[in-house]
């Protein structure tokens, strides 16, 4: 069998449309694994993997670790706040202390885009990137899509519609580039304010009117507001938002015919996508959490066979 | 391509089967409290027939399931790629079970070695036996003997051996070859 055409993960951008197959059939196999009794492989017992989380996450890093554990990796966590990144120590640094201690590969969530490629030439560990600043975040693309070839069928001529905070979003851009690669029609659809106008360079339709996006699409991968990022005001208030963008579930019952909701995570109630719609029949919330770590198993799998 | 010697044709091929068959039926009885596993992706080749055939001669149903070892071996970092992993299909528990472990070609013991390994995700098996349909006595790397074989074959170890199906390459047959095409 071929294996990934690259040694790091560090985006969708750099990986082809074969990798995401095989990634997708390797998944499909550890979806098996972690829904037997036994959850657990021996594959990866003769390798380290260091989490390096520069930025908050939960469900990112408990799915990675999850991912690590049920291959019978070794692993060490690192949280930001708590280590000598406090104290001033750079990035190659900190880093290169912890390969020291033999570390096989790298899980890193850094605030700045561009800090995993930035590692990768420097330092001879795997890299997977699990979220770079706005740039992006290959791994949660990865399970969407694959959740949406479970749900669906095939990703294929689907039409994928990625509503919400587009521009400080890592995962819609790591999500146009894989649905893009796989033959999806892709659009975004937000306050103009929220979409970045290189958009409609990347292949994608652009639409600022959710009840028609939603009329047009077999997906909606509804999107966070990101406030953390955003320094000034991109729209006027969050009722505001919720009255011309958020996802209600009367707005999914008036469409004639039934179609799939998905949201990365963390979801914002009542801004975004209001309780009734995040929690009815159409999302598909909870399995893209399971996927997410089925996928990175294969992720983590394929990179070490690389070795 | 080099051609092969045939080491057993199609009439003896399906007496083997046939045979390997009725000595089971001879040492297991009914196969009650007992289920079959093939180790994919070959082995579930041998294990097919093995299965349909002991059901015909038991006239009743006997579990079977279909294990990948992929995951569980120890050399899955090849220099031309991964292992590609197929899936397990295995729906019950082998917890006290006997079990007959099936695959076609026993050489080296690892891929028997990652079997047994793998089994124990399903349970405690209460034994396990091992049927394979050609033994490469020689070049054994680990204690592993079959209880049930079809033919033995004394080979050097750049020899190689290839078992070919009627449902994949339209001919049942075994062939050595002097090295791996």
């Amino acid at each position: 069998m071929k294996g990934l055409s690259t040694r790091h993960l560090i985006g969708i951008k750099n990986i082809t449309e074969d990798d995401i197959h095989l990634i997708f059939e390797t998944a499909d196999n550890f979806k098996e694994v972690i829904n037997r009794p036994i959850k657990k492989v021996p594959s990866l017992r003769d390798i380290t993997v260091a989490n390096l989380f520069f930025e908050s996450s939960t469900r990112t890093r408990v799915s990675f670790e999850l991912a690590e554990r049920r291959l019978s990796a070794d692993t060490v966590n690192f949280a930001a706040s708590s280590s000598s990144v406090s104290k001033g120590e750079t990035l190659l640094d900190t880093v290169n202390n912890i390969l020291a201690m033999k570390v096989d590969m790298v899980v890193m969530r850094h605030p700045a885009p561009g800090a995993c490629v930035y590692l990768s030439s420097r330092i001879p560990a795997n890299i997977i990137n699990a979220g770079d600043g706005t740039h992006e975040h290959p791994t949660q693309a990865l399970l969407d899509a694959f959740s949406i070839r479970e749900r669906l069928g095939e990703v294929a001529g689907k039409k994928i519609a990625i509503i919400g905070d587009i521009l400080h979003s890592r995962v819609a851009l790591s999500n146009v580039f894989c649905l893009l690669k796989l033959g999806a029609k892709v659009r975004v659809c937000g306050p103009p304010t929220l979409i970045p106008k290189h958009y409609k360079d990347l292949g994608v339709e652009i639409s600022h009117d959710v009840r028609d996006t939603l009329r047009w699409c077999d997906v909606a991968n509804v999107l966070r507001i990101q406030l953390e990022r955003q320094d000034i005001k991109f729209f006027p208030s969050l009722r505001e938002y919720h009255q011309y963008f958020g996802i209600t579930r009367q707005m999914l019952l008036e469409l004639d015919r039934e179609i799939v909701v998905m949201h990365p995570g963390p979801i914002n109630r009542g801004v975004e996508i209001s309780s009734d719609a995040a929690d009815g029949p159409h999302n598909i919330i909870l399995q893209q959490v399971e996927n997410g770590v089925a996928v990175r198993m294969a992720v983590l799998y394929l990179l070490a066979a690389g070795n | 391509m080099q051609a092969g010697k045939t080491l057993l044709d199609r009439p003896r091929f399906a007496l083997t089967i046939e045979r390997l068959c009725h000595q089971l039926l001879e040492d297991w009885g009914d196969f009650s409290n007992a289920c079959i596993i093939g180790i994919q992706p070959r082995g579930t080749l041998l294990s097919n027939r093995i299965h349909a055939r002991l059901e015909e001669l038991v006239g009743k149903k006997i579990e079977y399931g279909k294990l990948d070892i992929t995951f569980h071996r120890d050399d899955f970092r090849m220099p031309d790629g991964p292992l590609a992993p197929h899936p397990n299909e295995i729906d019950f528990i082998v917890t006290d079970k006997k079990v007959l472990l099936i695959d076609d070609v026993l050489y080296t013991g690892r891929t028997i070695s990652a079997a047994l390994a793998a089994l124990n995700d399903y349970g405690r098996p209460g034994a396990v036996e091992l049927l394979v349909l050609a033994d490469r006595r020689f070049n054994r790397h680990l204690p592993i003997q079959p209880d049930y074989f079809g033919i033995t074959v004394d080979a050097l170890d750049e020899a190689y051996i290839k078992v070919r199906w009627d449902e994949i390459h339209g001919e049942d047959e075994i062939l050595l070859f002097d090295k791996k095409p």
